[in-house]
């Protein structure tokens, strides 16, 4: 039943800069399973969208380079793929949704001529059906066909967003990878735009990555949990897993430093110190230094995965002792 | 659109009117007297009062400029004080030559300049692009009388394939546009480049690969257009420039063009000829401009929205959001 669709094994990215080697993605295991959606969390700078980007290997590249690891998507090998291969898996197969929908359509194009260009390149049909199916797609993420012709800077931030999403499913993909869709929006419009995302997903049986820093999008949306710190993933499990039972002291930090409804708070409680120097990146744990539970242990080697609870994996010496 | 271009047109008569008010000046405040040139040094009060009169330089300043703004509506820029030709004739008929100039040489300009610089880019810190990148450096600071020289020197002089000077073959075009077009398309090549690096990094060239586009059309289709458009500016004055006369190029080619009947004007101190000539090239000059802001309206739907804004906002009033 529960078939992968997605399975990154030992992934390592580096970008390769004159002065240094930045450690962007370090040694990531993960799985997607048909239907579901995983939430990638983490701080700015984590590695998130690095792993996307790699998973459709569109990085610039140089800088980044892809030193190890398997991709496998639908039981294919996507590391070892030609450029090619790739473009009939790009936007086909496999979608993407960008952080900021303000930059990220053509300025200069109409946003159906943007969504067409998706859809024949992927399918062999002609111009108008082409067309016709994109007005489709705006209706289907809302927005009246009548503004086919309309170009990007004469829509809403969240509107924009709609195109993006619309362009992404225009190919119907087996896997949308969502980096932080709604970070750019409103709060209001973030609901509506998860809410679409949700109906749709369900709608074309996809399953997803989400990308985001808000545990509260995560709770709504997402099945698996992976919690990336520097490159690595620290936690990783089920939603209840994470939200019920976090055993990574890094999970716990981010809980903590969410306000609480219930009780009055004076101040917020943030993790203290600052991600590590990724051209530096510490020998033994990379939370260590900001860790309140830290031992010397901890600084000396790097911590294996546990696993806490059959599914339930924790980068850290103390989980499960 | 059109309204807005019979604006810019008609905005054209003060800039043209303001234009022809500081040339007068200028003339008029520059050392070199034309009567006391023509009239000679030890002339007679008399004959300089006659002369100054046949000029009809002896009424003010503001008196004259009338006049010739109401000759110049009517298409007389008055005659030449050397040759006693009008003006405007000995400008349209030289006009031709600057125009051939200078059109052959913005072609070839951008011909080579636009693919070096999309070129270098698309090979950023590659040896390639740093060769592209110093040659273009030497070609930009290279005065262009200076390549005209060098020019004429190895081709003209030394290997005897083009004439020195002169129009009288096809063959004595090559060398003044080449020299006139080698440092437009090291500037365009320059700017090409750095467009495009600005806009490769754009994300929605990241969105255009994971679309699954290939590279050829997200680099001349998606970035490409983008990257023109900052660029037209950069052509269409390079254009202008050369239109007004490649003053020094003509000069020592013996081209007789526009830049050269200018240069002859000053040194002969000929106030007909100098004013016609600046006229011509500021009207030359705007149209040039006017042309590069339909073009930028053409290209880029955000500025062409600017002109039609109340269409605009009738779709918007009657769509969602936005």
């Amino acid at each position: 039943m529960a078939e992968k669709i997605l399975e990154i094994k030992d992934l390592v990215v580096e970008y390769h800069t004159d002065a240094a080697i930045v450690h962007a993605v370090s040694g990531v295991n993960l799985s997607v399973i048909k239907g579901e959606t995983l939430g990638l969390v983490g701080e700015t700078g984590a590695g998130k969208t690095t792993i996307a980007r790699s998973i459709l290997r569109i990085l610039p590249t140089p800088p980044a380079k892809f030193r190890s690891g398997e991709i496998i998507f639908g039981g294919e090998e996507l590391t070892t793929k030609t450029e090619v291969e790739m473009r009939k898996i790009r936007g086909n197969r496999i979608a993407m949704i960008f952080q900021d929908p303000m930059t990220a359509l053509n300025p200069i194009e109409t946003v159906g001529w943007q969504i067409a260009e998706a859809i024949s390149l992927h399918n062999e049909v002609r111009r108008d059906e082409a067309e016709k199916r994109a007005m489709d797609m705006l209706e289907m993420v809302g927005i009246p066909m009548e503004r086919f012709m309309e170009y990007p800077h004469q829509f809403s931030g969240g509107m924009k967003q709609r195109v993006v999403i619309a362009m992404a499913l225009a190919c119907n993909p087996e896997l949308l990878l969502a980096d932080e869709p709604t970070t750019a929006l409103d709060v209001t419009i973030q609901a509506q735009v998860l809410k679409m995302m949700q109906d749709l997903k369900d709608r074309l049986n996809m399953s997803v990555i989400l990308i985001t820093h808000d545990l509260g999008v995560v709770a709504t949306s997402c099945q698996s949990v992976a919690v990336i710190y520097a490159g690595e993933i620290v936690e990783y499990g089920t939603v209840e897993h994470i939200f019920d039972h976090p055993a990574h002291p890094y999970t716990n930090g981010l809980f903590g430093s969410l306000p609480r409804l219930k009780t009055t708070e004076r101040r917020l409680k943030p993790i203290k110190g600052l991600m590590p120097d990724p051209t530096k990146m510490p020998e033994g744990c990379r939370y260590a230094e900001r860790c309140p539970d830290a031992t010397e242990e901890c600084s000396a080697k790097p911590p294996d995965v546990a696993e806490v609870t059959p599914g339930h994996q924790v980068k850290c010496i103390k989980a499960g002792r | 659109m059109l309204r807005y271009i019979v604006k810019r047109l008609l905005l054209f008569i003060p800039i043209i009117l303001g234009i022809s008010f500081i040339v007068l000046i200028l003339i008029d405040i520059t050392p070199g007297d034309p009567v006391a040139i023509m009239a000679g040094w030890d002339a007679k009060p008399e004959v300089i009062a006659q002369v100054a009169a046949d000029l009809r330089l002896d009424r003010p300043i503001v008196v004259r400029y009338f006049e010739f703004v109401t000759n110049a509506l009517k298409g007389d820029f008055g005659k030449s004080f050397r040759n006693k030709r009008p003006v405007m004739t000995d400008i349209l008929s030289r006009f031709p030559y600057t125009a051939l100039l200078a059109f052959v040489s913005v072609v070839l300009s951008v011909l080579i300049g636009l693919p070096l610089g999309i070129y270098a880019a698309t090979h950023q810190y590659s040896w390639k692009d740093n060769t592209a990148i110093f040659a273009t450096l030497i070609l930009v600071s290279m005065p262009s009388f200076w390549l005209a020289l060098l020019l004429v020197r190895v081709f003209s002089l030394g290997l005897g394939i083009t004439p020195v000077s002169g129009i009288q073959k096809w063959t004595s075009w090559i060398l003044p546009m080449f020299s006139l077009a080698v440092g437009y398309a090291a500037s365009i090549a320059r700017q090409a480049r750095s467009n495009m690096l600005q806009v490769i990094r754009e994300d929605y060239i990241v969105t255009a690969r994971a679309k699954g586009q290939s590279e050829r059309v997200v680099i001349y289709r998606h970035a490409l257009k983008n990257a023109c458009i900052p660029l037209i500016m950069t052509i269409g004055s390079l254009f202008g420039m050369a239109l007004g006369g490649a003053l020094v190029t003509e000069q020592i080619f013996s081209i007789p063009g526009l830049g050269q009947y200018t240069i002859t004007g000053l040194i002969n101190v000929d106030y007909p000829a100098i004013q016609g000539s600046v006229l011509f090239m500021s009207i030359i000059s705007c149209s040039i401009i006017l042309l590069i802001d339909i073009a930028f309206a053409f290209i880029d739907p955000r500025i062409r929205s600017q002109y039609i804004r109340k269409k605009v906002k009738a779709i918007q009033v009657g769509g969602e959001g936005a």
